[in-house]
């Protein structure tokens, strides 16, 4: 299959779970299932974040100080609940980690 | 407030985003070239799939020579937590056209449903917020897209753009979003639950491991505040629960 081929089917699937429940705007749901949708982007992005952090390559994990994933990843965690600001805790996150990799002679 | 204004606050509350997602388009468009794909190949794929995670598996996978079955079985797996955001916009697309319906959700992404999710939390359903919605998702889409033709330009110049770990920008992103939301006890019991999950089932195939700690994180979320609810009551006090 051509890499032409390829985006069209990962376009077709991805806007179809994108449109999925706008299909039926007016569809309401039970209470638990409501109240479950608000943990959402909580979880969610928790399970991106996490493993991002401590097994940065995927597959093997990285307990130690020369993981600049982890260290500025709990630098954005603590900029973040101290400032509650956005641009400062992607702008602050970069540059602590790009500081890091540069200071552990990983650039 | 008019439409343009709602659009223009949209647009502007989505700039702290752009320093994420840039760098973020940047390093996909020097990954795609390096896999083997075109500058049009690239390009298009930010222009018609947009999602950010799944184009960032589908070129490594597109590296190793995996086949178009895993490719597209992977794109459904990584990409399902779009039919939880859609699910939770849901209610805010009611009595919009169907025009309105498509453009949206084809532009649904984490980013754009974080910043929308938060407008509708803060100010409620009103009946010209989608002009807001749609000056976030376009400035993101315009800024995605963009990035990922840069990328692959310099990518072609700076050979080792690569390894730089430009990707470390969209966890930054995510923190920012996540941290502010962890304002009581469900919502950390879930994050917690949700990562937990996602380091013990990280060798499952095709990202399988982020939908079972998706659905960990929501349910232990779902059952604590449940139990506080009932709680309450049991044992009415005056105590205010955020």
């Amino acid at each position: 299959m051509s890499y032409g081929w390829l985006i069209l089917g990962m376009t077709a699937i991805t806007f179809l779970m994108r449109y999925s429940l706008f299909a039926w705007p007016n569809l309401r749901f039970p209470p638990v299932v409501r109240q479950g949708l608000h943990y959402v982007p909580t979880a969610v992005l928790t399970a991106i974040v996490v493993p991002g952090m401590l097994l940065p390559d995927g597959e093997h994990w990285q307990l130690s100080l020369e993981n600049a994933y982890l260290l500025a990843g709990i630098a954005c965690i603590a900029i973040a609940a101290f400032t509650r600001n956005l641009l400062a805790t992607i702008g602050g996150g970069l540059a602590v980690f790009f500081l890091l990799r540069w200071v552990l002679g990983q650039i | 407030m008019s439409r343009n204004q709602l659009y223009v606050r949209g647009l502007r509350d989505s700039v702290p985003m752009l320093v994420g997602i840039a760098p973020f388009g940047i390093i996909f468009g020097t990954l795609a070239g390096v896999g083997g794909l075109s500058i049009w190949q690239a390009v298009s794929m930010s222009l018609f799939v947009y999602a950010g995670s799944a184009q960032f598996i589908v070129v490594s996978l597109m590296g190793a020579g995996a086949s178009a079955v895993v490719i597209l079985l992977t794109t459904f797996i990584v990409n399902l937590r779009h039919v939880l955001y859609s699910a939770t916009l849901q209610p805010q697309v009611q009595g919009l056209p169907q025009r309105w319906r498509l453009l949206l959700a084809f532009w649904l992404t984490d980013e754009t449903f974080a910043v929308v999710q938060r407008y509708y939390i803060v100010h409620g359903r009103t009946p010209l917020a989608h002009w807001y919605w749609l000056g976030v998702t376009s400035a993101l889409y315009a800024c995605w897209v963009s990035s990922s033709l840069v990328g692959v330009l310099f990518g072609q110049a700076v050979p080792n753009m690569a390894s730089w770990g430009l990707e470390f920008a969209m966890l930054a992103t995510f923190i920012g979003i996540v941290v502010p939301l962890l304002r009581n006890q469900p919502q950390i019991a879930a994050a917690l639950a949700a990562g937990a999950v996602a380091l013990m089932t990280g060798s499952l195939p095709y990202k399988l491991g982020l939908m079972a700690a998706a659905f960990s994180g929501i349910a232990v979320g779902v059952l604590l505040e449940r139990r506080q609810l009932s709680n309450t009551q049991d044992t009415p006090s005056n105590e205010v629960h955020s």
